[in-house]
């Protein structure tokens, strides 16, 4: 599905709100037809460059490209081709779900039976249908979102924008919100998706570029970025007490292990080969301490971008937990 | 012809969302009834007196009636962020903020009616150049509009475009000949005075009911025309400048 064509062509890009660096001369390029990941941490920088790419901002040098407009110059003409889905939604709380999506087809130039068929189309797909006439002010927050997803896409955009698209919203609707993502994908829609949930971004989306302080430190498949960490094993152990150097006793007795201190009660260990917990109980009960879990962990992205990014991963879930961890 | 589809549609959903609810209806027809009626009870219902007050009252219903709601339509809607969905349509700015702005001229020009009607009932009107009348009433209502525009988008809060408003409209009351003459204001008044858009306006409202004008009605309608190009002009590069970043 995913072509070869570039579809948006990002040139050393670079923006700076006083002394602050937002972008840092980044470069990059989604294919037609292609899902495409953008994650960082809060503040690393993709909704500005969302906003760059979208026309709301302006770049203080670098070129922006889609399907070969130049974005700096056709604004306009480029905006035809996109939708946009901000990470707060910002319909009118005043117009019914269907009023609203009618609007915003008319900012498109749609004409009235176009966007009225369109809108209830939408309004079926997004299950969304028997709100059509509610105001959208009182929408729950999922159904916010959906809506503001459907207006996105009520103009047959060639690439869609979704910023933090589950940031927030109940596990149910975020489960809804991604399978329409990929339903939309499948569709030939070319997305780029910014999140800062690791796991979606690995569900979902081809290929990934990671964004730290505004510079991208890594783009390529899930695959490729998967490679380097399938051949690792990790283990999570929990201990009931640990003396104080008990994780560097460790570390001497087993040298082949690679051992790191999560919390003062838990200690990550990585190994080329696999891990046998037994030698490892035995020698921690034997420094008087007691091992009251351990956890055989799944290699994910999450430990790319920890490798890639030196973000630990604890940064990671305290931002999910502030955002209302919905994965 | 899809830019006019969207400039239609953004004017219209406006007018739904904004102008027909009952708070600006009120502000719409209380607003200029109270003016009118104040000036009209003073003037005893002299009908010479109730032709010598029309232009002001007609002026500053417009105003009040337009400058207010720029507030809404537009700082409200950037403070909540569905300014950048209207920011983000493939519409050029122009097409966009003259689609915001038409429905409070339309609202500024049916304000100016209030007191009209009401002085066709106590007065005879038939002396009035309405040639002259009835542009005069929608320049008026557009360089408030630009006004207002200006307003909104030089602030980020509602209140605070609200309270800025006041800063221009109570002085604009006084300053811009309204309910007396401006050469009848101190002297180093005059510039002010003469910087103000609603003195133009007022001139040729005076100029059209009374015959009394201070510049000939085509100076007027030059400088009015302008002070609506620029406020217009620097409305869309502040706009271009601060909220396009």
């Amino acid at each position: 599905m995913t072509g070869d064509t570039p579809l948006i062509e990002v040139c050393n890009l670079a923006k700076r709100f006083g002394d602050v660096i937002a972008i840092d001369s980044i470069n990059l390029i989604v294919r037609q037809g292609e899902l495409f990941g953008f994650l960082g941490p809060n503040g690393a920088g993709k909704t500005t460059t969302i906003n760059l790419i979208t026309g709301l901002s302006r770049p203080d040098s670098g070129t922006i490209g889609i399907a070969g407009l130049d974005c700096t110059k056709n604004t306009k003409a480029a905006q035809h081709l996109m939708g946009i889905v901000p990470d707060e939604s910002n319909l009118y709380p005043e117009l019914s779900g269907f009023d609203n999506l009618c609007f915003c087809a008319s900012l498109y130039g749609m004409h009235r039976i176009d966007r009225e068929t369109r809108a209830r189309e939408l309004l079926e797909t997004f299950g969304l249908k028997e709100a059509a006439a509610r105001k959208f002010g009182g929408y729950s927050k999922g159904m916010k979102r959906k809506l503001t997803i459907a207006a996105g896409i009520i103009h047959r955009p060639q690439v869609l924008f979704l910023d933090e698209p589950t940031s927030g919203i109940d596990v149910a609707s975020a489960r809804q919100i991604r399978q329409l993502i990929s339903q939309l994908h499948h569709a030939g829609t070319t997305v780029f998706l910014t999140t800062h949930y690791i796991e979606e971004a690995e569900r979902l989306c081809e290929r990934i570029a990671f964004i730290v302080k505004g510079k991208i430190v890594e783009t390529d498949t899930v695959e490729n970025l998967l490679q380097p960490v399938r051949e690792t094993k990790e283990m999570l152990l929990s201990v009931s007490s640990s003396a104080n150097d008990l994780y560097s006793k460790l570390a001497t007795a087993f040298p082949h292990f690679k051992f790191h201190t999560v919390s003062p009660e838990q200690v990550r260990i990585e190994s080329a080969s696999t891990i046998s917990i037994g030698p490892l109980v035995q020698f921690i009960e034997s420094q008087g301490a007691e091992v009251t879990e351990a956890l055989r962990l799944r290699v994910s992205l999450e430990d790319v971008f920890v490798r890639v990014t030196g973000i630990e991963l604890d940064a990671i879930r305290k931002e999910k937990e502030k955002a209302g961890g919905n994965l | 012809m899809k830019r006019w589809i969207a400039f239609w549609n953004i004017l219209l959903k406006d007018v739904r969302t904004y102008y027909l609810k009952p708070p600006n209806i009120s502000w719409g027809l209380i607003f200029p009834l109270a003016w009118t009626g104040m000036y009209f009870i003073k003037s005893e219902t002299n009908s010479e007196s109730i032709i010598t007050l029309l232009p002001g009252v007609v002026a500053v219903s417009i105003l009040f009636g337009t400058t207010s709601l720029l507030a809404v339509t537009v700082t409200f809607e950037k403070k909540s962020r569905s300014f950048d969905r209207l920011l983000l349509a493939p519409i050029p700015l122009e097409i966009l903020m003259l689609a915001k702005t038409s429905g409070a001229i339309v609202f500024g020009v049916m304000n100016a009616f209030v007191p009209i009607i009401i002085a066709l009932f106590l007065t005879d009107l038939s002396d009035v150049n309405w040639i002259a009348m009835l542009p005069a009433i929608l320049m008026i209502a557009i360089s408030s509009t630009f006004l207002g525009l200006f307003i909104a988008v030089s602030v980020s809060e509602v209140f605070e475009a609200q309270t800025f408003s006041n800063f221009f409209r109570f002085p604009m009351i006084f300053l811009c000949g309204l309910f007396f003459p401006v050469d009848s204001l101190p002297v180093f008044l005059y510039p002010l005075s003469y910087v103000l858009p609603l003195t133009y306006g007022a001139d040729i409202l005076h100029g059209a009911i009374d015959e009394e004008t201070i510049l000939p009605m085509g100076i007027d309608f030059l400088i009015l025309s302008c002070f609506c190009a620029i406020l217009f002009y620097v409305s869309l590069r502040n706009i271009n400048r601060k909220w396009i970043t």
